[in-house]
């Protein structure tokens, strides 16, 4: 057993308990990494110990799926090295670096498989650092894993499927919903259409939550213009008001959910050196993978949100043949033969999940013009409060039209979040400014620790 | 609307849960066991810090880990994440600094540089 390939995955979510169910079946003990307290991700997130909602209610048509995951990796449990709570914060040729509990460990591997999920892609709003802003994402999770809202009377604002399941959940768990604000023009375009038809049934599913928000008499608007979300610094935020061809509206509220689609959680493929490339449809930089997950580097390999956003079905499919794959380029025994007899029909689900994608991406499109308008006193940095007009004063002043040149002008991307949250409106901004093509201004380039940690625990890290 | 004092987030459903004490800025304050910090404390108030960028209160964004908008200090002087800790019997956060660090870095280069003026320095 001692020569058996070491492999690690990162994340157990949709991809990462599919791939390390395809490394067990083959016989090998993958170590699983994965941040959360339990496993599920953020889309099958489990709510903690102690709570009573039954699955339908928490996870509603996806209940079956939801089920199958988590049963799925129960039985998995004593045949994988689980670490929940470990956040992964770098990686060196070959080596993992990761931290549980305040300890460090470094884990040397043959194959890694990054399952890393995405987090909600963000547009600022003058007003958005206001206490009461939250993202769609989080508005989900205070609803699914703690059974609250995020306020008294919420605001839905931004575009992509996420905005009317959210909306619709608040609605079924009694929450008040005062209005879902959608950026996407009113109808979509016949490209984006023939992209949704990849899916169906899932497209009338997302048809059927917008009509049931109107029945239940929620406030829908497309084509909006976000123009400013009013509040006090004290209390937070009061209202948001949106412009469209009806004019402004104003919609009083004490919370706001916010986002535009996802966007990956690449960290660790950029510090792993492998190469990325531009997506045109999504406006972003996704790390380059082939059509089973391999990256540019030997060894590493990327599934799921955090590679491609196919959402969690797409997850599921992309995580077991990237394990598949990993396992065949290993030439671990019988796997060429169990890769070739199953990647056909992953990839086939794989391809009709990007159809859907590019359909998603078309009718609810990220609104990167949004980012030439905002007024100058907008702040694009959460983290460290740095406004549009100082990040547009870098880019005439100083010649800074590359996002990293930028970054260290101005420090928009360099606060806590390393530019999770204004990064891919900071480029937007920096491509309007300078008049710069988007995909010339370049992507932020990844340091570590990935995310924050105490100094003690690099300084206690043990040799590689 | 909404008065300046009541709590942020709305509790929909799971209220049978046993109470958990805790204190926030040194006042008392009870949650439920399975409660994240950040739920704990916005049961109670209307934001977890004050900026230290001047633009006011905050109370978390991503729910995540991610956007570590919502990190809170402890009595000891450590902070917390709170979306991503569960809060615990007897833990106490503090939407402000509870020690001046800013003041202990005065005190730090103003000892630095009389040390530097009594010729310890080249």
């Amino acid at each position: 057993m001692s020569d058996a390939p070491r492999i690690v995955v990162v994340g157990a979510g949709p991809a990462g308990v599919r791939a390390s169910q395809a490394l067990v079946e083959a016989g090998l003990r993958p170590i699983v990494i994965d941040e959360g307290l339990r496993d599920g991700g953020q889309i099958y997130r489990r709510q903690p110990d102690g709570f009573g909602r039954g699955y339908a209610k928490l996870y509603g048509s996806e209940t079956a799926k939801a089920e199958a995951l988590h049963r799925d990796f129960d039985a998995l449990r004593a045949q994988v090295d689980y670490r929940p709570r470990t956040l992964a914060w770098n990686l060196s040729a070959g080596v993992l670096h990761v931290v549980q509990d305040g300890q460090a460990a470094n884990l040397p591997f043959d194959a890694l498989l990054v399952c890393s999920g995405a987090t909600d892609r963000l547009m600022p709003v003058p007003g958005w650092n206001r206490a009461g802003c939250y993202s769609l994402g989080a508005a989900q999770i205070a609803l699914k894993s703690q059974a609250c809202a995020i306020g008294a009377q919420v605001v839905f604002l931004g575009s992509g499927p996420l905005l009317y399941l959210v909306a619709s959940q608040y609605v079924a768990a009694g929450a008040k919903v005062a209005a879902v604000l959608d950026t996407a023009p009113e109808r979509p375009s016949l490209a984006a259409l023939s992209g949704l038809l990849a899916r169906p049934r899932l497209a009338l599913r997302g048809l059927g939550l917008i009509r049931g928000l109107r029945k239940a008499g929620v406030a829908l608007r497309k084509a909006v213009v976000p123009v400013r979300i009013d509040g006090t610094p004290e209390a937070g935020v009061d209202a948001v008001v949106v412009r469209s061809a009806a004019g402004e509206e104003r919609f009083a509220c004490d919370a706001v959910g916010m986002g535009w689609h996802l966007r990956s959680e690449a960290q660790l493929a950029d510090l792993g050196r492998c190469d990325f490339a531009f997506d045109a449809f999504s406006r972003q930089w996704l790390p380059a993978i082939d059509e089973d997950g391999r990256s540019s580097v030997p060894g590493i390999y990327l599934a799921g949100d955090g590679a491609r956003i196919l959402g969690a079905d797409g997850a599921e499919a992309a995580g077991r043949l990237a394990a598949l794959a990993a396992l065949a380029d290993l030439e671990h025994p019988g796997a060429r033969a169990r890769h070739a007899a199953e990647a056909p029909a992953l990839r086939r689900t794989l391809r009709t999940m990007a159809r859907f994608r590019e359909g998603l991406a078309q009718a609810f499109p990220w609104p990167h013009a949004h980012a030439a308008g905002l007024p100058d006193e907008t702040v694009v940095c959460r983290c460290e409060v740095i406004t549009a007009g100082e990040l547009r004063e870098c880019v005439r002043g100083k010649d800074a039209h590359e996002v990293n040149r930028a970054k260290a002008f101005s420090r928009v991307g360099m606060g806590r979040c390393q530019g999770r949250y204004c990064g891919h409106a900071a480029a937007e901004i920096i491509a309007a400014a300078g008049d710069t093509p988007i995909e010339a201004v370049g992507r932020i380039r990844t340091q570590a620790p990935v995310k924050p940690l105490q100094m003690d625990v690099l300084q206690a890290e043990p040799d590689a | 609307m909404t008065a300046p004092s009541a709590p942020r987030f709305v509790r929909l459903s799971e209220t049978d849960r046993p109470a958990v004490a805790f204190t926030l800025d040194g006042r008392p304050a009870t949650a439920l066991r399975g409660d994240t910090l950040l739920v704990a404390v916005l049961h109670q108030a209307r934001s977890l810090r004050a900026s230290e960028f001047g633009d006011g209160m905050r109370a978390g964004f991503c729910l995540m880990g991610a956007c570590q908008d919502c990190w809170m200090w402890t009595d000891a002087g450590d902070r917390v994440r709170a979306c991503s800790t569960p809060v615990a019997e007897g833990m106490a956060v503090h939407t402000r600094p509870p020690r001046d660090d800013w003041g202990r870095m005065a005190q730090f280069s103003a000892q630095l540089q009389a040390q530097g003026e009594e010729g310890g320095a080249p």
